[in-house]
């Protein structure tokens, strides 16, 4: 079952639709609701391996729908502590659950500072508005 | 740019919340509520698609036959009214400029059916050519066409079993249809031709049935399980039709354009063939992705039945055979599949 539009408070945001939880100098992050619904149902996900340095604005991996392929972006610089075998095995949890069960990474970010550059809800959600 | 082209069912299809895309200068629904749903849905029941962007050509006269014997590959004479044929409109070297079904409407009047993105070529094909006593007519914009496949489609329908190829007219809800047993599917179903300004009470009726609405996204994965080329995709000027593995669709007793090419091949054998290649690692392969030991991709999706990747490939012919390694590039990763016999997905024997 798709999980229907919402964009939790407690989180930041990257305009191309990732999101963040900050939990002290670790992230999880995972992509937003608008983003699983652009893509349709998921079919695969391709994490990067646990250890790997990922770089904000960069891609960390991807996900595919049976029609497209997208990039994931990283929001925060950092080394990747654990993915989330869940969604390796099941990519429709993304689907079903965008900001609990379909997070994608967990790590331990490099430069916290990064986090002053994120979205604020207001500010992604004018994002969502002008797309 | 382009304004694009809609179909008489446009308003439904926005009605129904379907995703909407450009495809062959129309604008079409590529989901409604999601790919393998609806794919599920004709693989188990039933499931409706608008192809209403597909062309239509009438070809009617006394040298009609002739025209269209001298122009596409299988053999015109062996159609009879009421039947219908695949057919490939060949170029000089044997390239496929589009393939196409066939109807013979009655002796001296077919009907062809041909892809979106071609439709206009084939009739400017057809119209250069055109014979005294032949007359050449776009009647594209007069029919809608609705295909409703599935193992339940003739149930939800009330049509009777009829043999596959053939055609005839009928009633759907009281709406006059040409009842087409045809598909693109490899399900049971018929392909419903209807006068465009009834195509909004045949879908509701469909609908009303409890068919479910299909997107073209669904129809390219339910395709691509039983291996029907997409034009554009998998066959297309530039790959000869029996390297393309459609020699069963080319009479070469006959004379066609392209045909002295196409014998050749056949006698020296093809250098590259399509196949049919699942995914031995975990990877969805997609068109355009090279195979490390030659090749290309031509089609590549997820399964829906398999849960697997799946697609089509040109290979050099050595490495053609059901059981053959392919490694195919997934942006900069190498992932083994494996070549198999057509059609990838195969139904269970049901009792």
């Amino acid at each position: 079952v798709t999980a229907s539009e919402s964009y939790p408070d407690d989180l930041l945001y990257h305009p191309e639709h990732d999101w963040a939880r900050i939990e002290g100098d670790e992230a999880v992050l995972g992509v937003t609701w608008f983003a699983q619904d652009a893509l349709g149902e998921l079919v695969h996900y391709e994490p990067p391996a646990v250890g790997a340095t990922i770089s904000k604005d960069a891609s960390y991996g991807e996900v595919e729908s049976v029609k497209a392929v997208s990039d994931l972006i990283s929001p925060l610089s950092g080394e990747v502590l654990e993915v989330n075998q869940q969604v390796v095995d099941a990519p429709e949890t993304v689907n079903e659950d965008p900001y609990g069960d379909g997070w994608l990474i967990r790590v331990r970010m490099t430069s916290p500072e990064e986090r002053e550059q994120l979205l604020s809800l207001d500010a992604y959600k004018q994002v969502l508005a002008d797309a | 740019m382009q304004t694009l082209r809609r179909t008489p069912l446009h308003d439904r299809h926005v009605a129904l919340g379907a995703r909407l895309v450009p495809f062959a200068g129309w604008e079409m629904p590529v989901q409604y509520e999601g790919v393998i749903q609806e794919h599920r849905a004709v693989r188990t029941d039933a499931g409706v698609f608008d192809v209403s962007h597909m062309g239509e050509i009438e070809v009617e006269g006394p040298t009609a036959r002739d025209l269209l014997q001298a122009v596409l590959s299988n053999d015109v004479d062996r159609l009879e009214p009421g039947g219908a044929q695949y057919t490939l409109l060949t170029n000089d070297d044997g390239g496929i400029v589009d393939d196409l079904i066939v109807y013979r409407l009655d002796e001296h009047r077919y009907l062809v059916v041909a892809n979106a993105s071609n439709s206009d070529a084939v009739r400017d094909w057809l119209k250069e050519r055109e014979l005294r006593g032949s007359d050449v007519r776009d009647v594209s914009d007069d029919y809608a066409l609705l295909a409703v496949q599935g193992p339940r489609a003739l149930a939800r329908l009330e049509l009777e079993p009829a043999q596959a190829f053939t055609w005839s007219m009928g009633q759907v809800d009281g709406v006059e249809v040409m009842i087409n047993r045809t598909g693109y599917t490899g399900e049971e179903g018929v392909e419903l031709a209807c006068m465009s300004d009834d195509a909004g009470r045949l879908w509701d009726s469909i609908l009303a049935r409890g068919v479910t609405p299909c997107g073209l996204g669904a129809r390219d994965t339910l395709r691509l399980e039983v291996c029907y080329p997409l034009h554009g995709n998998d066959i297309g000027p530039q790959w000869d039709a029996i390297s393309s593995g459609l020699a069963w669709a080319c009479a070469l007793d006959t004379e066609f354009t392209g045909v002295e090419r196409l014998r050749a091949i056949k006698e020296q054998g093809p250098e590259q063939k399509l196949v049919p290649f699942v995914m031995t690692e975990k990877a969805i392969p997609r068109q355009h992705m090279t195979i490390a030991n030659g090749g290309e991709v031509t089609s590549g999706s997820m399964s829906p039945m398999l849960d697997v990747g799946i697609g089509m490939a040109y290979v050099p012919a050595a490495n053609a055979k059901a059981g053959a390694e392919l490694v195919v590039d997934v942006r900069g990763r190498p992932k083994k599949a494996q070549v198999v016999k057509k059609p990838i997905y195969k139904k269970e024997p049901s009792e």
